[in-house]
């Protein structure tokens, strides 16, 4: 390693966190101006062309802002709530490849900040250590309004990482690895020579799962309970102000376009895409950001029709949703990924007990997923009146 | 070896530079002209009671089980990650023992169903 290699890594960070940066500036002000047009209003219009710098004032606006601390805060915990939340939206992005390939000399760049063989387990790492952001600034605040919001945020948090765990644990299981450029690059190709090879196709009920986690994980409506304003006032951040509560809002959005890269990464295929016989340039390479930015765009986009159409959910329905559909289906999928996996390997060997097996995988897939439908009934009762928790309640008493 | 990490101590550096910065300039540009109100913990208006340390201060149990629900997934999930990596040299019989693990805890999973331990009141 010499200053050169040392010169392209601070540049692939550099362009990273630019594109980033840019791109969470660019997504309050679109998301703004979508919602704005999907309601029949106009939106921030005045700076600069159709409103594009009014992120940029606000941003500025609160810099200069009073740097309000409550009289009751933990004061160590309450300054390294924000850092924390904003320093790890920005690490997750390091696993993300975000364009292709091109060569300098001798030497190979790959438009990508970090490819450990962890991969994506270390935007599951981030996500987790996102929580203590949340549920730190909760507490610190030393108020009654986030300290709720804080535990709701966390409940809701870990509720879903499971569900997006276990269905990027799938996508592992289908391309036999963790490390985000083979994601990719097991991608490539073609499926029975038209469709692209994207695992979006063989893992959709991953997809739908992992889909729904992020949102659930973005705290994005319908799942914003966290921000439930007519309960909660702003949740586990109202005690902040000035560019602490700037920090917080950038990692909440910055953490969109993160989880739609991760979406886009095991499902879509992420930067792939016709090259028109650029591979290796620096051309090539840029197309594959575009590619890439495009479809973080198509997600981003359903993320903001989403918010202008449904309302909120409950929040016992939400909690019902992540524990009773998404958590057994997910891992009902992994098995099944894994079944897939192997029989296709081992398909020559056991060409005799081929019927007998997939009678049997099926009746084991049946066993595992049935529990799920046969409680379906009982998510829209009220808790109170299931008769088959009456033994359980006959236990408490006696306890 | 611990090259590898370079990328990331790159971006760890510029990202804390970046927070902190912000953070401490914001502090600095900002006027600061507390008042009694102002620095009091916000309850719509109202002056908040009682006064005391909040954090000591009590939120449903229910909370406290869905994280050690948390943790029991979590620690499987993280069986799975190594196994998905392997499980095309394990072929049938790491599917196998996967199998019985899964099941093991799928059981237990229908068995706090069952319990009104994922209801929430």
């Amino acid at each position: 390693m010499d200053a050169v290699d040392v010169a392209i890594i601070v540049g692939k960070v550099l362009a990273a966190f630019a594109l980033w940066l840019v791109g969470t500036a660019m997504l309050i002000w679109g998301e703004r101006r979508l919602v704005a047009k999907m309601q029949s209003r106009v939106g921030p219009n005045r700076l600069g062309p159709a409103g594009l710098f009014q992120t940029l004032a606000d941003g500025a606006k609160l810099f200069f802002k009073e740097d309000i601390t409550p009289r009751n805060v933990d004061r160590v915990v309450y300054v390294a709530a924000p850092f924390i939340s904003a320093v790890v939206a920005i690490l997750t992005f390091a696993v993300i490849p975000f364009g292709g390939t091109f060569s300098i000399g001798e030497r190979v760049v790959t438009l990508q900040v970090w490819d450990p063989n962890v991969g994506l387990l270390w935007v599951l790492a981030m996500s987790s250590v996102g929580v203590y952001g949340i549920v730190l600034a909760g507490w610190s605040s030393g108020s009654k309004y986030p300290l709720l919001g804080g535990v709701r945020s966390t409940a809701q948090l870990i509720s879903y990482e499971l569900s997006l765990g276990l269905s990027l644990a799938a996508v592992f299981v289908f391309n036999g690895t963790l490390r985000s450029s083979e994601i990719v690059a097991a991608q490539s190709g073609r499926l029975f020579g038209v469709v692209p090879a994207w695992n979006v196709f063989p893992m959709v009920v991953a997809f739908v799962i992992a889909f729904v986690a992020v949102v659930a994980e973005t705290q994005r409506p319908p799942f914003d309970l966290p921000e439930a304003e007519g309960e909660l006032v702003a949740g586990f951040h109202t005690e902040y102000s000035g560019a602490k509560f700037a920090m917080f809002f950038l990692a909440e959005f910055m953490n969109v376009i993160t989880v739609s890269a991760v979406l886009v990464t095991a499902f879509l295929g992420g930067p792939d895409g016709p090259l028109f016989g650029l591979d290796g340039t620096l051309a090539g390479a840029l197309l594959g950001v575009v590619y890439f930015v495009l479809k973080v765009l198509a997600f981003i986009f359903v993320f903001i029709w989403l918010r202008a159409t449904l309302p909120r959910a409950r929040y016992d329905r939400l909690m019902s949703l992540g524990w009773k559909v998404m958590l057994p289906l997910s891992l009902a999928w992994v098995m099944a990924a894994g079944f897939a996996v192997v029989f296709r390997q081992e398909y020559q060997n056991i060409a005799s007990l081929r019927g007998p097996l997939l009678i049997l995988a099926g009746l084991s897939v049946l066993w595992l997923i049935a529990p799920v439908f046969s409680r379906r009934d009982g998510g829209d009762r009220p808790p109170d009146d299931t008769p088959d928790r009456a033994p359980a309640d006959d236990d408490r008493v006696g306890v | 070896m611990l090259a590898e990490y370079l990328p990331l101590l790159v971006l760890f550096v510029l990202a804390a530079g970046f927070v902190g910065a912000s953070m401490l300039l914001s502090a600095r540009l900002g006027p600061s002209a507390p008042n009694p109100a102002k620095q009091a913990a916000y309850e719509s208006g109202i002056i908040p009671e009682p006064e005391a340390d909040v954090r000591g201060s009590r939120f449903p149990v229910k909370f406290y089980l869905v994280a050690m629900l948390f943790i029991i997934f979590d620690v499987e999930a993280v069986f799975i990650y190594p196994w998905a990596v392997t499980l095309r040299s394990l072929g049938w019989y790491g599917l196998a023992v996967m199998g019985v693990f899964v099941a093991l805890l799928f059981e237990t999973y229908y068995y706090i169903l069952r319990r009104g331990g994922l209801e929430w009141d």
